[in-house]
């Protein structure tokens, strides 16, 4: 990380697929397989989480040049616990239609383990611009991986696709509520927190095949 | 230029005060964010909240019911007993008179408690039921809100001298409500809690409907 440029590039990269905080870290898996049983709460809590990766990221690296290594997890902890609260109160006054489908998951974020991953291991060494762009791409890379996951338990287990969205978004994202099975029975298991685990499964060793195809590709072409 | 730890490392940041110092700081500046948000968001919360409870309740007592604010003309009722909950009972009053009043009932969910809005007029009939507040399976147990389903709506009008004890149960437990694809126990739950309501205020009728001296005060005499 000794270059003078930062790569956002790379940033982009790493946060939305090569490093993605699910599906490469597998980080923040308790906030994830509670919530994904449909692509709409996915889509939200993701957003709320996107918030709250920005504000740390940006906190965190604003105060590097002060904090010292014996008490930056605390400070870090800290931090991430204020935003979050401010972020549930900001939601809960603002936005109380979508606070009162995501009220119970506002409070989970601060023990998603990524963000404070991303304090750690990430903003506390970097300049503002590439912390706050290292928030942004990890965040939209946890949206990604939450609305995958949600989106094929929810087709499975109900037989729709961002059912409920107006509730979420408002009245203007009722095209998004799609009924893709009609007069579909149900997969009670797909609901379930069981079915998260199965569906994640099968959703990582998809990314890993889609990996090695690139890899192969990649060493056919070296090699022509 | 690099910002890894111990690189800018001056010698002052090693003591203990500075750690001190600088938690205590960071800290400092967190409480008073925190401060300036709930100050901020404070009032906008309790509105909205209040507005939240005054259109479930506008839902369940109708408007030619009543003339009065529902929020402002409540009864708490405080069971001294360890363990029960105080509650807040809505009346709906027209010229003085209580035409419908309104409480919360809680049955046993399969994830946990679900919460109701039970509203009867005068005679014990049930005006509408709402649910507040569950964490049911998604998509199986929701079906209990009334903007999923309009299973809920099948309580409105039915009374305890209208519907037999037998017949308040769902239809696998031989009575007259639906259940739901894969959801016995969500429907059961708020049946039962339904009932018990029905049965509470039966017991609790000359309490509920004795109007307090006017004017309207809010009662609030538990310690």
């Amino acid at each position: 990380m000794s270059e003078s440029r930062t790569d956002y590039r790379r940033i982009a990269r790493d946060g939305l697929w090569d490093n993605n905080v699910v599906f490469a870290q597998l980080l923040a898996l308790c906030p994830l397989l509670a919530v994904t049983n449909t692509a709409t709460n996915g889509l939200g809590l993701g957003l709320a989480t996107l918030a709250v990766l920005l504000a740390a990221n940006l906190a965190v690296s604003l105060l590097r040049d002060i904090i010292t290594p014996q008490v930056r997890i605390a400070v870090f902890v800290l931090l991430i616990a204020a935003i979050v609260t401010l972020v549930d109160m900001m939601m809960n006054a603002w936005l109380h239609d979508l606070h009162k489908v995501l009220g119970l998951f506002i409070p989970l974020i601060v023990s998603n383990c990524a963000i404070l991953g991303r304090a750690e291991s990430f903003a506390s060494r970097q300049p503002i611009p590439a912390a706050v762009a290292d928030g942004l791409f990890m965040g939209l890379g946890f949206i990604i991986a939450l609305v995958a996951l949600g989106g094929a338990r929810e087709i499975l287990g109900q037989g729709t696709l961002f059912a409920d969205a107006a509730m979420l978004l408002g009245e203007s994202f009722r095209f998004m509520e799609l009924t893709l099975i009609p007069d579909y029975r149900g997969f009670l298991l797909m609901a379930l927190p069981p079915g998260g685990f199965l569906m994640m499964g099968f959703l990582l060793a998809g990314k890993r095949l889609l990996d090695r195809r690139a890899a192969q590709l990649a060493t056919q072409e070296a090699g022509a | 230029m690099a910002y890894g730890h111990g690189v800018k490392n001056p010698s002052y940041r090693q003591r203990v005060a500075y750690h001190a110092m600088l938690l205590g700081g960071i800290a400092a500046l967190a409480s008073s964010l925190l401060v300036m948000g709930d100050n901020a968001t404070r009032d906008t919360i309790a509105l909205r909240q209040a507005e939240t409870l005054r259109a479930s309740l506008e839902q369940v007592i109708p408007p030619e019911l009543h003339d009065n604010d529902l929020l402002a003309d409540t009864l708490l009722l405080d069971p001294k007993k360890k363990g029960v909950r105080p509650l807040t009972v809505y009346r709906g009053r027209r010229e003085e008179e209580i035409t419908a009043v309104a409480f919360e009932v809680v049955g046993n969910g399969y994830a946990g408690p679900i919460t109701s809005l039970l509203a009867v007029d005068a005679k014990g009939q049930i005006l509408g039921v709402r649910v507040l507040q569950h964490t049911e399976t998604p998509g199986l147990g929701d079906k209990i809100e009334v903007q999923r389903d309009p299973w809920i709506l099948g309580f409105d009008g039915l009374s305890l001298d209208n519907t037999p004890r037998k017949q308040w149960a769902v239809k696998k437990d031989g009575g007259q409500f639906d259940q739901f694809t894969g959801a016995t126990i969500t429907p059961r739950a708020v049946v039962e809690s339904v009932q018990s309501g029905l049965e509470w205020f039966a017991q609790h009728r000359a309490t509920l409907l004795t109007p307090p001296p006017s004017p309207p005060v809010q009662e609030t005499d538990h310690e």
